[in-house]
């Protein structure tokens, strides 16, 4: 009997040890970090407007010129015609800012507004921020892209 | 009792193994990924240059490579593109700083992959091959010469290949023989003696030397390096064979470039490069001139009557975003320089825009310590890196020269 409650000790302690070394190499390896918020929709800070960001072609290629769509609307559900944005932003971890300098260079009616000469030059979190005056108001919003 | 231990030995045996057999594969899923994008093999074919018709001309790419090596295309017919981009060694003359006609204040750029850059020089002052080509020409550290004499040469020199290019030469019997609005004060005055038709015209053939040179240079492409072969078997799956195996350093120097020591933000790609500048802290040579980097190119790039805005480009504006949207101010650009390609580097000591660091080790040292800049800020912190790692990285780099 005393033998058969040494072996489930011992098979016990060993897996005790298992779920150690297991644990330990896990927690070695490369911890996913909470990433920031990347949704491509969002309110602006002052709940002013709905705001969407999306590139124009669908996907992001990392060292091209592109263009993406800034959709605004107002909280009601309007389009935002006759808004003045501007843009600027970087990446927060390498404390540098864009590599190039993007401009709303076409409005394309419904809201939608085109952001040209995008360039994502490394992989990474990279931050894009929108200072955006229109009828309602002035107000701003900030969109994280991680490559 | 014995049984006991027999079990426990076993279970500890099957322990080891299973740690053994998943713990450390050579590479994760991520570091493959970065692996792969910087393998010469994802390089896309090369664009079209809407903004030169020339480009993908073979009869303009051959009379721009007899320019290239023509030192008939200087003020005193000493010196070609080839006196310091020479073919046989990466398109490079190995010097600090180059040697033209006169002394000039940055190291020469290898050329391999050039025509793939959206901006040239280490500054980027010039947006088109063409246009770049258009720069040493007559700059009076490098070829000193001036666009009248140049026009007057290609028509005395190579009329008949120049007009089954580019049509008929305009009537050049009226212009000085030599004339620039960039020259000597008696170019400069020949000049503005002209009409504005005649510095059209002359301006137009200038344009288009520096087009069948830029034709010639998109010829030139990197090559196919040892880190290419491993970096395809590993991504196959294959077990990289002979030279294509890399030794214990080589792997820990490329896990450290995509890793820890963050090479791989600037320069990546299969070209590694990301194509734009950054202020990297690399001091200044005390004997050459101010030089600010970028900062200053952003004006000149602007006031370059060839750049692609400007009335020499063919084709559409379309092909000018990378001129429409370009960083024109804030601190970034301040003692920014272009990141330049990696690959053969280690056979091409100095190293820096003025030759500043004279081995990789020293470039290694550099951004292990990562000094100030001496002006801006230094986008690179100090890494710590161990004399075993400095040496690691050292090893790879090598990897992109074999
Ligand atoms: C006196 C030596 C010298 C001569 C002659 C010379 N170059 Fe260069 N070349 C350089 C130097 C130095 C640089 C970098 C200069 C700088 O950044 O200010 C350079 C840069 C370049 C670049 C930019 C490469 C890049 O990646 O941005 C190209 C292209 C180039 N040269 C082509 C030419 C062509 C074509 C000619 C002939 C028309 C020529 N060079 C003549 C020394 C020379
Ligand atoms: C912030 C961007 C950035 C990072 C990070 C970076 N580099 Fe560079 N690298 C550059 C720039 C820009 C230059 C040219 C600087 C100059 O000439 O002043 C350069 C130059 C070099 C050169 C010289 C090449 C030549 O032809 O002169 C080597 C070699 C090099 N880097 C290796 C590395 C290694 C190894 C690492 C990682 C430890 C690294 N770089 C990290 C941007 C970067």
């Amino acid at each position: 009997m005393a033998s058969i409650w040494r072996y489930i000790l011992a098979g016990l302690g060993l897996a005790v040890l298992l779920v150690g070394i297991v644990a330990a190499v896990y927690l070695m390896l490369p911890q996913p970090t909470p990433g920031p918020d990347i949704s491509r929709s969002k309110s602006t800070a002052n709940r002013l407007f709905e705001a969407s960001f999306e590139p124009e072609r669908g996907v992001i290629r990392q060292g091209e010129l592109q263009s993406w769509l800034l959709t605004l609307k107002t909280a009601a559900g309007a389009p935002v015609e006759g808004a003045a944005i501007t843009v600027s932003g970087g990446m927060p971890q390498h404390d540098h800012g864009l590599p190039t300098s993007p401009q709303a260079t076409d409005y394309l009616g419904d809201g939608r507004y085109r952001i040209d000469g995008i360039k994502f030059t490394m992989s990474g979190w990279w931050q894009l921020r929108f200072g955006i005056s229109a009828a309602a108001g002035s107000d701003s919003v900030v969109f994280n892209i991680v490559l | 009792m014995r049984r006991l231990t027999s079990v426990a030995c076993l279970l500890a045996l099957a322990a080891l193994a299973l740690l053994g057999g998943c713990g450390e594969p050579q590479f994760s899923d991520a570091e493959k990924k970065t692996i792969a994008s910087l393998a010469l093999n994802t390089l896309p074919s090369l664009k079209a240059d809407t903004t030169n018709q020339y480009a993908d001309m073979p009869a303009a790419a051959a009379l721009g490579s007899t320019l290239f090596f023509d030192a008939g295309m200087s003020r005193d017919g000493t010196v070609s593109c080839s006196t310091c981009h020479k073919i046989e060694r990466q398109f490079q003359d190995d010097l600090p700083q180059a040697v033209g006609v006169g002394h000039t204040n940055r190291r020469t750029m290898p050329l391999a992959g050039v025509a793939r850059n959206p901006w040239f020089f280490w500054d980027g002052r010039r947006d088109s091959l063409w246009a770049q080509a258009l720069t040493p020409l007559e700059n009076p550290l490098e070829q000193a010469g001036n666009r009248a004499a140049f026009a007057h040469y290609m028509q005395k020199r190579f009329g008949e290949r120049y007009e089954r290019i580019f049509g008929p030469l305009p009537d050049l019997s009226n212009v000085p023989a030599n004339a620039s609005p960039l020259g000597s004060d008696a170019e400069k005055a020949a000049w503005n003696s002209m009409s504005a038709a005649q510095q059209d015209d002359v301006n137009l053939v200038y344009a288009n030397i520096g087009k069948a040179i830029a034709a010639f240079e998109r010829s030139i492409e990197p090559q196919q390096t040892r880190f290419d072969r491993f970096a395809i078997d590993l991504a196959t799956g294959a077990k990289p064979e002979a030279d294509a195996a890399f030794s214990a350093e080589e792997i820990l120097g490329l896990k450290l470039f995509i890793g820890k020591a963050n090479c791989v933000t600037c320069h990546n790609g299969p070209r590694f490069t990301d194509n734009a500048f950054h202020n990297t802290g690399v001091p200044p040579v005390d004997e050459l001139p101010l030089d600010r980097g970028r900062v200053d190119a952003v004006t000149q790039v602007q006031a370059d009557p060839f750049n692609c805005l400007g009335k020499f480009r063919d084709g559409d504006e379309s092909a000018c975003r990378e001129l429409r949207f370009m960083v024109k101010d804030g601190p970034q650009i301040a003692r920014a320089y272009k990141t330049p390609s990696l690959r053969g580097a280690a056979d091409r000591p100095p190293y820096m825009h003025a030759g500043q660091f004279e081995t990789l080790d020293e470039v290694v040292a550099h951004y292990s310590k990562a000094p100030l800049a001496v002006e801006g800020v230094s986008e690179v912190h100090p890494l710590d890196l161990s004399e075993r790692e400095r040496a690691a990285l050292v090893a790879f780099l090598r990897t992109l020269s074999d």
